[in-house]
């Protein structure tokens, strides 16, 4: 009888405090959905407007604002796809950025590795030194480049802007390999050749699994860098390897601007680098994770 | 036969490797033992060819080795850090030193289960290194070991990182493991007792040399020098300096006895006895036993065994007693030990003339 009675008191208790409780978590709750979707807005708008207008006419463009196409076209899209003045500014980038990050990677494995396993004189100066080329930015470099290039006949090809880029993404490559390769213990490397494997078969078969992540993120950073940049994409290229960074610095065209045009392209920009993201994202948490980035 | 004759190795300028000379025989078990930077990881790595002698050479079965490359040796190797390759399964980490090999499917098969049957790690083949506890991982590391059928395996700590009834039972188990392939089996540690436990041959080394080699209970019962004593001590070897003169041996006023009679041929001048914390007792056992009379500091009591921490004219000694023994700080005690037991250094830190009347 105690016992129920007990029960029947302690129930309302139990409902004050988690209705108390309850009460407490919705107004915290309340606070908590404020702070990200601001920021998630702040991060989308800017690409929403762009989708947005690259989805209008150019005189709806020019007409005012408004948060979506009153009249819908493809209109911009279809002037890029054919277009090979468009178009075909972005098979070049493309060219270009991957023939960069391919000549990057290759590069900067073996000299991170050097840098993560082996001790030699002026290692660690070299190493911070590898990184002035980024103190200073990219315009300080077209002049020299644009003579070099000119005397070698590189000027608008696709190798004189892979090259021109590596200059700044080879030290980060490094940089940023070294950093995975330092994580990995030097005994694994040792275990391997005592196991009878030839350096070759272990960096591929042992090693690279293990950096994987690492080559994930300086892919990444590499294609990034590659893709945004103008000035010197821009310098070295007239009509054959011109990007579309260049191309879509055109804003006026025989009838005037062309905003919808230019938004459409600047989607379309977007697209590659979403895409790499997408693939390497796991690599990439991972990566910042581990890594020295 | 593994010999390395007169061997250093050099790094930056410091010697961390001296003059080393060893022969290592097949089928032998051969233990490393010296505290931290005593040489061993870096002779181990000599010994497997992952690093060149600055000077001297190593020879292997009567073929010099020195400068071929560890890929080109017969050599298995087992870290004290779990060292797998974390990206391949366990199955494929035992049986990646097969697969370099170039041995046919069946035979790595075969091997491999043997090796995980041995190692109990047969459930976890398919897991990755990362997915095992401590234990499994150097298991793991061993198995890989084994299966190579190497005939230099080298064993650095590798029971280190493990909990204590694992490195009971693996310590029990690798000498014969390894001892069925009539290998050379080397094996660093940094215990004297974990020496003692595994026998066969112990190799004393301190700071890059070798104090001495020879059979494990010899090395101990017998050690050449101070040096030796000292390392081959756990708990640390109590030490006193003393005066031989007039039939006597004495520190200050705090310690005088006869010269037993094993003792008598030595000549009168400064000595240093060194007494083992187990050869120490509360109880007389014999009229001639030494009496030092002393304070406790702190006593450690672990069970089966009291470790005594207690001082006398500015030297702290310890004693380790069996059973339990509980003193409080500044108690005085009577700490006796039998005079056969004493070890007996010279000035240059070289053992004199001695003999042991009790067991190790």
């Amino acid at each position: 009888m105690s016992t129920d009675t007990q029960s029947t008191q302690a129930y309302p208790v139990d409902a004050l405090v988690r209705a108390h409780s309850a009460h407490k978590q919705s107004r915290s709750w309340s606070f908590r959905w404020l702070v990200p979707t601001l920021y998630v807005l702040f991060l989308i708008i800017p690409i929403y407007w762009l989708v947005n207008l690259s989805f209008k006419t150019t005189n709806e463009i020019l007409s005012g604002l408004s948060l979506w196409p009153a009249e819908p076209t493809l209109r911009n899209y279809m002037v890029i796809f054919t277009d090979p003045s468009w178009y075909e500014t972005y098979f070049n980038s493309m060219i270009y950025v991957v023939m960069n990050t391919v000549i990057c990677i290759a590069v900067a494995l073996p000299a991170a590795y050097a840098f993560s396993r082996y001790r030699f004189l002026g290692d660690k100066h070299l190493f911070f030194w590898l990184l002035t080329n980024r103190m200073a930015p990219p315009a300080v470099f077209i002049l020299p480049f644009f003579q070099l290039y000119s005397a070698f006949g590189l000027i608008d090809t696709h190798i004189a802007v892979a090259i021109a880029h590596c200059l700044f993404n080879v030290p980060l490559a490094i940089w940023i390999l070294e950093g995975f390769m330092s994580g990995v213990p030097k005994e694994i490397d040792e275990t391997a050749y005592i196991d009878g494997y030839s350096f070759p078969r272990f960096f591929g078969k042992i090693f690279m699994p293990l950096i994987a992540s690492g080559v994930g993120v300086t892919a990444f950073f590499c294609f990034m860098f590659s893709w945004v940049e103008l000035l010197i994409a821009r310098t070295l290229t007239t009509t054959d390897a011109k990007p579309i960074a260049a191309a879509m610095t055109r804003t006026s065209s025989a009838t005037g601007f062309d905003y919808g045009v230019l938004a459409a392209a600047g989607v379309l920009t977007i697209i590659p680098g979403a895409l790499v993201i997408w693939f390497v994202r796991n690599h990439i948490a991972k990566g910042f994770a581990l890594g020295r980035v | 036969m593994l010999e390395l004759r007169n061997v250093r190795r050099t790094v930056g300028g410091a010697d961390h490797i001296r003059n080393v000379s060893l022969t290592l025989e097949r089928g032998t078990l051969n233990v490393l033992l010296g505290p931290t930077l005593a040489g061993k990881t870096t002779l181990m790595r000599l010994m497997a060819g992952l690093d060149e002698p600055t000077s001297g050479t190593i020879h292997f079965d009567g073929k010099d080795v020195t400068g071929v490359p560890v890929q080109r040796r017969n050599v298995a190797m087992v870290y004290q850090q779990f060292i797998n390759y974390p990206s391949l399964t366990v199955y494929e980490n035992i049986a990646s030193p097969l697969r370099v090999l170039g041995r046919d499917a069946v035979t790595i098969d075969r091997d491999v289960r043997r090796a995980a049957d041995l190692m109990r790690l047969t459930p976890y083949l398919d897991r990755t290194p990362l997915n095992l506890s401590g234990g499994q991982q150097q298991r793991t590391a061993l198995a890989r070991a084994m299966v190579k059928n190497a005939s230099l395996v080298l064993l650095d700590e590798p029971l280190a990182n493990l909990d204590y009834k694992l490195r009971e039972e693996l310590r029990e188990e690798l000498p014969k493991i390894f001892a069925e392939s009539g290998a050379i089996f080397v094996y660093a540690t940094t215990e004297p007792q974990e020496a003692l436990l595994l026998g066969g041959n112990t190799a004393v080394l301190s700071e890059g040399r070798m104090v001495q080699f020879g059979p494990t209970v010899e090395t101990f019962r017998r050690p050449v020098s101070l040096t030796s004593a000292r390392t081959f001590a756990d708990p640390p070897l109590n030490t006193l300096s003393v005066e031989k003169r007039d039939g006597q041996i004495r520190h200050g006023d705090a310690v005088s006895f006869p010269v037993p009679a094993h003792l008598q041929h030595l000549a009168d001048g400064t000595y240093t006895i060194g007494v083992q914390p187990h050869h120490l007792m509360t109880r007389a056992t014999a009229q001639d036993n030494v009496s030092i009379h002393a304070r406790a500091v702190i006593t450690e009591i672990t069970g089966s065994e009291s470790f005594v921490h207690f001082t006398f004219a500015d030297t702290d000694w310890i004693m380790l007693t069996p059973g339990v023994l509980e003193l409080d700080p500044d108690d005085p005690v009577e700490v006796l030990f039998e005079p056969s037991n004493l070890m007996v250094f010279d000035a240059e830190g070289r053992a004199v003339e001695y003999e042991f009347h009790t067991a190790a």
